[in-house]
């Protein structure tokens, strides 16, 4: 298990002040400048090295994703743009970040801001999220009267402005290009890439799109070494990670842990088990919706990072981890993904636009058993038709949760099928 | 994809909306957080405010805010029914926004959902089924007005709405005994000094 020591979310659940003053006494802010003395070229080195992937769902190396802004600053502004836009169901970490420790982001938007050569950043929190959001404009008003933000911010002769732009609900503007479509004032429809942010993103200047949990672990790392938060985990999977456990668990809860933790262990430490026993678990999604599930035996071993869950099919994701027990008509739970995914999409593609819909019809009737066997080919055959055939990953998002249905549920969804029949029959 | 128009035919006609003075200067705050000549980033943020103001967004908010912007009005309309926050209908003085997706749906949002319907008046509540509002270690979750009230049953969840329905602000979060996001009886981390 990781140690406090090795915390970085000492904050987590609000038991503290989440103000300026007590989060410098927890360590945020301390000697910021000597971080940003080091110059952009070894802060993103030193996050190279630590081995930080993404932790927004995709796992792409944080310090790598920076390295792409141009070296120079030349007729384009760049910019940081934070995604806050928190969505994916099961996930629910940013939030308690923003509302409860919201000066590890500030710090880390400034850090990450100077790295990019960026003297501006916005933090684009979901619209439903208004009391933390709030927090944090008033975490960023703390940091600029301390002179820890704006011009020569903390003494390091940069300028950096921050700012808080709030979406209105839609999950699309968690995609890094629909949210820069958002951010510039349009419905949130992702842009085809190339170009990427970093060539042309924000208003067609360079940008970098990154999730809050990596921005906010930045100066923790950067203070500690690179060497602490790689030593943690395992090879190419390293650091600490905020997991969310949800769903049929005694004790649901956010926690902070060491990456490649197992599964089990994670849900018997911290959320107090599965109800009703281990041997009462029936699946559980991994890391968010998007992700495919794992059925118990699969789970007895797993290892929570992203090469061991890629291994099994299926993936970290946010980390969110959706327990379902024995009593779930899991078909059901992966119809209402199939509702999630459709009533999403922001229908500029025609595979995904069509191909949600037409799949949650499809599982509506899968979970009435109102089908013939053969749809459940069909079904699968359409999940590849839109994977792969869209603009964004909604469309493959939309496809993994029904495709890892029929992997590991395929004799369950035929029976439920037969029994409808039989019934039909006996009538 | 949501199915929202922006001209909905049973509403009442609203001629004119004109920001009060207090709230232009708070658009016009938000507008400043953009480059000069990026307004229209602020579109969001403004029709927030107009929808604060007059309690749902009305097509006059919505041309009162494109001028503003000096955006094209189709432009603003379009905002206006792709994000699904803005109340394109007049609504209840609490809008109960009842998460019905997996996380929350497995800890008994049928139950909180059934609850809503029957309070559902027009006048003191709407409902709205939503989708994931990113609570889900505290599920089932119901955002009502700014709020989140979290870890419902049916019976918390009366007891809700019986506090608002005699005017009072029953405290947001947790509705067990619990600390924000952390396990029931206590963390199991962060315990050492």
């Amino acid at each position: 298990m990781l140690a406090d020591k090795d915390r970085i979310f000492t904050n987590l659940y609000g038991i503290h002040d989440w103000r300026l003053s007590a989060a410098r006494a927890r360590g945020a802010w301390d000697n910021t400048k000597a971080i940003l003395e080091r110059g952009q070229d070894a802060i993103i080195d030193e996050m190279k090295k630590s081995g930080l992937r993404g932790r927004g769902g995709a796992g792409f190396p944080t310090g790598l994703k920076w390295s792409f802004m141009p070296k120079e600053v030349k007729d384009r502004p760049h910019y940081l743009v934070v995604n806050a836009d928190e969505s994916e169901p099961g996930t629910c970490k940013d939030r308690d970040i923003m509302r409860h420790d919201p000066h590890l982001l500030v710090e880390g938007c400034l850090v990450a801001g100077f790295a990019m050569r960026a003297h501006a950043g916005y933090i684009y929190v979901r619209g439903e999220f208004y009391n933390e959001a709030e927090t944090l404009i008033a975490a960023i008003k703390e940091a600029y009267e301390a002179g820890l933000l704006g011009k020569n911010a903390c003494g390091s002769g940069w300028h950096f402005d921050l700012y808080v732009h709030r979406g209105a609900g839609a999950y699309i503007c968690g995609e890094e290009t629909a949210l820069l479509e958002s951010l510039e004032g349009k419905k949130g429809m992702p842009r085809l890439k190339p170009p990427f942010p970093a060539g042309s993103g924000l208003y067609g200047c360079p940008s970098t799109v990154n999730n809050v949990e990596s921005i906010a672990v930045a100066p923790t790392i950067l203070r500690r070494g690179a060497p602490w938060f790689g030593g943690i985990g395992r090879p190419n999977n390293t650091g600490t990670k905020l997991f969310c456990i949800s769903g049929h668990v005694n004790k649901p809860c956010n926690v902070e842990e060491e990456m490649g933790i197992p599964l089990r262990e994670l849900i018997d430490r911290h959320a107090g088990g599965v109800r009703g026993g281990w041997d009462n678990l029936l699946a559980v999604i991994p890391g968010g919706a998007s992700v495919p599930l794992l059925p118990k035996s699969i789970c007895d071993t797993v290892l929570m990072d992203f090469d061991s869950l890629r291994d099994q099919k299926s993936g970290l994701g946010t980390a969110a981890v959706i327990v379902m027990d024995k009593s779930t008509d899991v078909i059901k739970a992966i119809a209402r993904l199939s509702q999630f995914y459709k009533h999403e999409s922001c229908g500029q593609c025609t595979p995904c636009r069509e191909g949600t819909g037409w799949m949650w019809r499809v599982m509506e009737r899968m979970v009435l058993g109102d089908a013939r066997i053969e749809e459940i080919d069909a079904l699968e055959d359409v999940t590849k038709q839109v994977e792969g055939h869209t603009i964004c990953a909604l469309g493959d998002a939309a496809a993994w949760p029904i495709q890892g249905l029929i992997r590991h549920f395929r004799p369950e969804m035929e029976a439920r099928i037969r029994a409808r029949t039989q019934k039909l029959a006996a009538e | 994809m949501s199915m929202i128009t922006a001209d909905p035919q049973d509403v009442p006609k609203v001629e004119h909306f004109a920001f009060t003075p207090e709230n232009l200067e708070k658009a016009k705050a938000l507008m400043a957080n953009y480059p000069p000549g990026r307004q229209a980033s602020a579109v969001i943020g403004v029709l927030d405010v107009a929808q604060r103001q007059h309690g749902w967004l009305p097509r006059a908010a919505m041309d009162e805010a494109a001028k503003l912007l000096d955006m094209a009005p189709i432009r603003v309309y379009e905002i206006a029914t792709f994000y699904t926050m803005f109340q394109l209908k007049p609504k209840g003085r609490y809008l109960l926004q009842v998460c019905t997706t997996t996380p929350c749906w497995l800890r008994g949002s049928d139950a909180i959902m059934k609850a809503c319907e029957e309070a559902v008046d027009g006048k003191t509540f709407s409902l709205q089924e939503v989708e994931c509002l990113g609570a889900c270690v505290n599920a089932p979750v119901v955002q009502i007005n700014d709020d989140f009230y979290e870890d419902l049953d049916a019976d918390s969840m009366k007891k809700v709405l019986d506090a608002f329905r005699r005017g009072e602000t029953p405290k947001p979060g947790p509705q067990v005994d619990r600390q924000t996001s952390a396990p029931v009886g206590g963390p199991t981390t962060l315990k050492s000094e």
